[in-house]
């Protein structure tokens, strides 16, 4: 009823191609956009901002950047926290030797960085598949890492071997450091996010997309009908590095401001990939949902009892965290195996006939 | 469909509830506590969570708080994890703390610049960034009583003492097993330079933290080095598997001296043959103290606590109250320097600044004998104080050195060259405007 496209009649093929041909969907987007953008600052707190939205987004751009990877092209890594390890290292090293330059430059380019790494351990995806390829990146994640921690140069050779963001501006307002605002960092968090997710998806339904796809159903059979393996391969571990390039540059410097090796380990890369294939494998809305309820849900469930008034010890309410956080995620994907964007389009099929459904 | 309406409200509901943080009472004195009683550390965190919380919940039963204002005491659960020790950051932050405990150098590094901004003040116990000890350069941040440049120092005199001093260390060979991260390489050209200046030699052996639980490779080194004294930088699982492993080794027990983590579960692991294994400490590891009694009596005994019995007097649990009793011995000469009852970050960051613990007050405070005074200025925020060597008998640690004065005169300089450094590195570095109270 209230999501019917009756009477929505297309007149180009431009209109019948758009990515959101229903009005109802045009809306909608209008409406999270307008909450992302007015609604959460108005009514959020400082915590939400900060330790909410923000880590929420670069997470959800993380995720993004992976599931071109695993979702849209089928080749399975490991490797995601290294790579936004190397968009951090990247935008540290390029601020501080050139800090004149506005750090937005920086983050969009270290981005450009990982795309490099990435697309040399890309190399193999050529000849191995699968689990097999999975490991290739897991060495990539270890060599990484291994970078991080014993190459003083990376990190100017700080004695606490932490980089620490110092204080940027963007017209003349700070962004990074201690003194930013942290309603600054959202908008430009958010800015960032919503531009690359604009991109992607064009990207996505595209005709690089669309190889991308046609490489994850069957690469032979996309061989045969003209698809070039390696470049359409290399390009999706370049874009994918470049998202994940650009959300570690993000993490660093605008959600924590100082950062260990240990914050690109295994585990990171571990998370996104579960965010990924809780969310839905090739989806961006999947994307985010995945991050929502990585990041979100164990959040809300941490400060339910304080909020109820019910004191109950820190390290409960940690175990309790991590058995209801576990439950729920072994009910969504027992519910639906292909992620919450699937059970998000089931709900959109449903609302689309009711109240009368056949 | 109404279900999932339902669902969403109620979801909406709760985000909407957990969003703002409950203000503590405006009367009392809020101390959040990040502590880690989940987790891989969980271990180590736990003894140190029990002896903070248990010391200021005395306080509370004892004497009603501190000069008769409640502490608003709050855990917070990092799990030792960055992100989340953060997030725990940004939600005590508009409850107004008045000191910061991160227990974790990850979440001290981003919480430093933070600190000028928000008016809380950190206090990084013997961890964390070891220049933010230059007061004149980190106003907000205090790291007593000694860097980990200072123990190294202590644990070199150690081994020089053993064998008839300074001089005598010339072509002996010390190994150096230690967690590849900031914390373990800190000490590295420190190391370097003594080893040049005395004439000994080095042999490194990083253990990096995902392989913390399997160090056979460094140990066959050792083994094939044959080191004279052994120097291990650990924290968390490395700890008694590096204990397990020069066990396993046949490495002589009483060379291998260790920095002041490790806690008794860390030796015992490796059984009988643990005993001979020596730390640095700064604090008793008895629970025969009227402090510890006191905590017996007031919150363990009446069930305020989790503390099992038997933890009261551990070496990790007396470091949780000796934190406490900086906290608290802040708040109190806060109280004193600006008569206000109920004190703020900026007072307790004035009140830290002055703090004086002399023989008389530890005595006063029921731990005469349980720790060296310790006095930080406005300049120091460290004290660099003495510490001695524990030695593990195969049940706990006993004393068996004398108090060790760290080599003030080479560490201090390096001290003084990190903080220039880091200012400079993070340009737009404030200029310490917070005036001075102690002359």
């Amino acid at each position: 009823m209230f999501y019917r496209e009756v009477g929505q009649f297309k007149t180009s093929y431009a209109a019948d191609q758009a990515i959101f041909p229903i009005r109802q969907d045009r809306i909608g987007l209008a409406l999270i956009l307008a909450v992302a953008f007015i609604g959460i600052p108005l009514i959020g707190g400082e915590f939400m901002i900060a330790s909410v939205m923000i880590p929420f987004l670069v997470l959800a751009l993380a995720a993004i950047g992976l599931n071109i990877l695993i979702g849209y092209t089928g080749l399975i890594s490991l490797g995601t926290g290294a790579f936004m390890g190397v968009g951090a290292y990247a935008c540290y090293k390029l601020s501080t030797l050139f800090p004149q330059v506005n750090i937005i430059v920086w983050i969009i380019s270290s981005g450009l960085v990982s795309c490099a790494v990435g697309v040399l351990f890309g190399l193999p995806s050529l000849r191995i598949k699968g689990f097999y390829l999975a490991i290739a990146t897991l060495a990539a994640q270890f060599f990484l890492q291994w970078c991080f921690v014993r190459v003083g140069w990376l990190y100017n050779n700080n004695p606490s071997g932490a980089i620490e963001v110092p204080l940027h501006t963007l017209f003349g307002i700070p962004i990074t450091g201690a003194t930013a605002k942290p309603l600054t960092r959202y908008y430009v968090v958010l800015t960032i996010v919503v531009v690359m997710t604009w991109f992607a998806s064009n990207l996505v339904h595209g005709r690089i997309g669309r190889n991308w796809m046609a490489v994850r159903d069957m690469d032979i059979a996309a061989q045969l009908m003209g698809i070039r393996l390696l470049p359409a391969k290399l390009l999706a571990f370049a874009v994918s590095s470049f998202y994940a390039g650009v959300a570690g540059a993000l993490m660093v410097f605008l959600w924590l401001g100082a950062a260990e090796p240990e914050a690109f380990n295994i585990n990171e890369s571990f998370v996104l990939l579960f965010m990924v294939i809780i969310g839905g494998l090739g989806s961006l809305i999947g994307s985010f949902l995945g991050a929502a309820l990585i990041h979100i849900l164990p959040i809300i469930v941490r400060t339910t009892p304080g909020a109820l008034g019910l004191s109950i010890g820190s390290a409960t309410a940690e175990h309790l965290t991590y058995i209801i956080t576990g439950g729920l995620i072994l009910f969504f994907l027992i519910v639906e195996p292909h992620g919450l964007a699937r059970l998000w389009q089931i709900a959109k099929q449903k609302l689309r006939v009711w109240p009368f459904p056949y | 469909m109404r279900k999932l309406k339902k669902a969403v409200l109620a979801l909406i509901a709760t985000t909407a509830l957990a969003a703002p943080a409950l203000p503590a009472a405006a009367e009392d004195i809020f101390v959040p506590l990040f502590t880690y009683r989940t987790g891989p550390f969980a271990g180590s965190g736990t003894y140190i969570a029990n002896g903070m919380h248990d010391y200021l919940e005395m306080l509370n039963q004892r004497d009603g708080g501190i000069g008769g204002v409640k502490i608003a005491i709050e855990e917070c659960e990092t799990g030792y994890n960055t992100t989340k020790g953060l997030e725990c950051y940004e939600a005590v932050k508009p409850k107004h703390p008045v000191i910061v405990n991160p227990w974790s150098t990850g979440i001290t590094l981003p919480i430093i610049p933070k600190a000028a901004v928000d008016k809380i003040p950190v206090l990084s116990m013997a961890y964390g960034l070891s220049a933010s000890s230059e007061g004149e350069t980190f106003p907000w941040i205090f790291n007593p009583p000694d860097t980990y440049w200072d123990g190294m120092s202590m644990i070199i005199k150690y081994i020089a003492a053993q064998e008839g001093g300074l001089a005598k260390l010339k072509g002996k060979k010390i190994g150096y097993l230690y967690l590849d991260a900031g914390y373990g390489k800190e000490p590295l050209p420190f190391l370097a330079d003594l080893s040049k200046e005395l004439g000994f030699q080095t042999k490194l052996y990083p253990v990096a933290a995902a392989e913390m639980q399997n160090q056979s490779a460094q140990w066959l080194n050792v083994r094939r080095d044959r080191p004279d004294y052994m120097i291990m930088y650990g924290w968390g699982a490395m700890q008694p598997t590096a204990v397990k492993e020069a066990v396993k080794t046949n490495y002589p027990m009483e060379k291998f001296i260790s920095i002041w983590w490790p806690s008794e579960e860390d030796a015992k692991g490796a059984g009988k043959e643990a005993a001979g294994f020596k730390t640095l400490n700064w604090h008793a590891a008895t629970p025969d103290f009227p402090v510890i009694k006191d905590i017996e009596k007031h919150v363990v005994g009446a069930g305020k606590s989790q503390t099992p019995k038997d933890q009261l007097g551990t070496v990790l649990y007396n470091r949780g109250v000796y934190n406490s009793m900086l906290i608290a011995e802040g708040i109190r000469t806060a109280q004193k320097l600006t008569g206000k009852k109920v004190v703020t970050g900026e007072d307790v960051r004035r009140g830290m600044e002055s703090l004086n613990i002399d023989a008389a007050r530890l005595k006063e405070l029921g731990m005469d004998g349980f720790a060296g005074p310790i006095k930080l200025t406005c300049a120091d925020h460290n004290g660099h104080r003495p510490t001695f060597v524990q030695r593990f008998d195969g049940a706990k640690y006993v004393k068996v050195s004398d108090w060790i004065e760290p080599m003030h005169d080479k560490v201090g300089p390096l001290l003084k060259a990190d903080a220039k450094a880091y200012a400079e590195k993070n340009a737009g570095w404030p200029k310490r405007t917070e005036p001075c109270d102690a002359k």
